[in-house]
């Protein structure tokens, strides 16, 4: 069947979409290769990699390297918190359990209430508790009511596919409730527990709102980066948004790599295993 | 003797989720409230009972001004993200033929989400500014005589940067819920005699309406709560709820900041309360 005259309007429509989304990211990044005399628009004026050594020394940006150190840490701890609280949800919602209607809504209000109210409110909590706010603690928190939400609604998603043969089988072999899943369950929903666990992480990882009053007197990487438009008017700011940028996609490309060799064990599992049957 | 021992299973496995929720939600979000009543000086606040941070909100015509421009920037980034992610995923899930292809072209819309906010803000610096490549990219083709000065730090500049950050929120539901369609009822309308456009006018659309409100939740409080966007996009000439709240607590007027809040989240959880009633989530996903 010959494509229709919309389909190529549509394909136009899509790849300026593309174009959009894309452009202004690969715009700052060919001008993070400015010459050490160009300015923050083009031309370019020569090319060099001045802005990014200049990442490296600390008067030009402000303990960048620090923050980037706590901004990996804080989205390790919201990742992992992320899955292993979501699993446990999502196995529990299973069920109709007393207070499981009222606590769903209570996740959806999680992810609809405007984050400035969850960074003011746990602002607020800790400064009449006289606690001291730090992101380990008050940031890390306040992260969680952002990913927590995103990984429950995956673990639904999951659970709701799910084919509950496998379970019955196990437990007609003998499986007690933790093999069962420790065997059964938890192997087949790996490769989305990757997904949740990208999720967690990156969603912690640019979080800007929720950490801004809630992060106490160390930075975070996106704090400092925002600190740095309104005092740096350098192409070091392009070098640095080119730099996390990479690291995302580099973030990005390890979890699909992670998705495939766990989709690919489990297969050549159930191959062996059907084979030996 | 059955729903006791679910209860109680159920119960422990959702014990954590419940603690964070409770302690980084529900007790935040009442504290909000309380401290709404409450009373400040310049460089403190204390426990009251006074209504004086409603009522000058209530009396301030700014207030009513912050509001109206909100609202403006949500419905016109709404507009805005409805239409360009509904054609989008309309493409997606009906022109493009292969599995494969499918989700490499989904996939590909989906990568700059995991780019901070901040960066992709940013970025619209060397295109949009005074020198930058839109104005000479004018300027060259003849169309403008002098720079154009509204396309950076403007509210033109706020709703492109919604439109450029959220538009996604739209494209994954509305993608979701095409994939589900029945393939059968679009040939079945296409036999009957249904044109392109009325299959997508009488089927596709109203079929797609669960994923289309799942977006529009999204892209509604995303956008009431911001004030990050606003604030770097019109280089600090704009105002919003958001933005009126961040400022209040930057001066340290918590109970005034605390007002405005609750009334923000009244609104917010009105408008999505409304939305909600035309979609079952839990049967979308």
């Amino acid at each position: 069947m010959p494509r229709s005259r919309s389909f190529y309007v549509l394909a136009a429509f899509f790849g300026a979409f593309v174009l959009f989304l894309y452009g202004p990211v690969i715009t700052i990044g060919i001008l993070s290769f400015q010459g050490p005399r160009g300015g923050l628009t083009f031309p370019m004026n020569g090319v060099s990699l001045h802005w990014f050594f200049d990442l490296f020394e600390e008067q030009a940006v402000g303990d960048f390297w620090a923050a980037f150190r706590r901004s990996l840490t804080l989205g390790a701890m919201v990742m992992v918190t992320t899955v292993v609280v979501s699993v446990m949800g999502g196995l529990a919602f299973r069920q109709r359990f007393a207070g499981s209607a009222a606590l769903f809504y209570l996740v959806i209000a999680s992810l609809v209430i405007p984050s400035i109210l969850v960074s003011l409110g746990v602002g607020l909590v800790f400064n009449v508790l006289d606690w001291e706010v730090h992101w380990a603690t008050s940031g890390f928190g306040s992260q969680l009511t952002w990913t927590l939400p995103f990984g429950l609604l995956i673990m639904f998603a999951v659970f709701n596919r799910f084919d509950g043969a496998y379970e019955e089988a196990a437990r007609d072999c003998g499986a007690s409730w933790w093999q069962t899943l420790r065997f059964v369950v938890l192997p087949l929903i790996a490769p989305s527990l990757i997904g949740v666990a990208l999720f967690g992480f990156t969603l912690s990882y640019d979080e800007f709102a929720r950490t801004l009053l809630t992060s106490g007197s160390y930075n975070t990487l996106p704090l400092e980066i925002f600190g740095m438009t309104t005092n740096v008017t350098t192409p070091v700011l392009y070098a640095l948004g080119t730099v996390t940028t990479l690291f995302s996609l580099l973030v990005i490309a390890v979890f699909l790599v992670a998705a495939r060799l766990q989709r690919r064990r489990l297969l050549a599992q159930a191959s062996s295993g059907s084979a030996q049957s | 003797m059955r729903d006791f021992a679910v209860n109680r299973t159920s119960g422990l496995l959702v014990l954590p989720l419940v603690c964070v929720l409770a302690l980084f939600l529900v007790v935040p979000i009442c504290l909000i409230l309380v401290v709404s009543f409450w009373d400040y000086n310049e460089w403190n606040f204390f426990p009251a009972f006074i209504f004086d941070n409603y009522a000058y909100i209530f009396t301030s015509p700014v207030t009513w001004a912050t509001y109206l421009r909100t609202l403006q920037y949500t419905v016109i980034t709404w507009v805005f993200c409805t239409a360009i992610g509904f054609t989008v995923a309309y493409f997606l899930a009906f022109h493009v033929r292969s599995q494969t292809w499918q989700i490499a072209l989904f996939l590909l819309c989906t990568i700059p989400f995991w780019n901070s906010n901040i960066i992709r803000m940013i970025s619209w610096i060397p295109f949009l500014g005074r020198n930058g490549i839109a104005n000479s990219v004018l300027l060259d083709a003849g169309l403008i005589d002098v720079p154009l000065e509204w396309l950076l730090f403007s509210d033109f500049a706020v709703i492109l940067a919604f439109v450029h950050l959220y538009t996604l929120f739209m494209v994954v539901p509305v993608f979701n819920t095409m994939m589900r369609i029945d393939r059968s009822l679009i040939e079945a309308a296409r036999d009957a005699g249904a044109s392109g456009w009325q299959t997508l006018v009488h089927f596709v659309l109203p079929l797609s309406k669960p994923g289309l409100m799942i977006g529009s939740i999204f892209i509604v409080t995303l956008v009431m709560g911001d004030f990050i966007t606003v604030r770097f996009m019109s280089g600090g000439q704009s105002a919003s709820v958001g933005r009126v709240i961040a400022n209040e607590i930057a001066l340290l007027q918590y109970p005034a900041a605390a007002a405005n809040a609750v009334i923000l989240l009244a609104t917010v959880l009105l408008i999505v309360s409304v939305m909600l009633r035309y979609v079952d989530i839990r049967k979308e996903l």
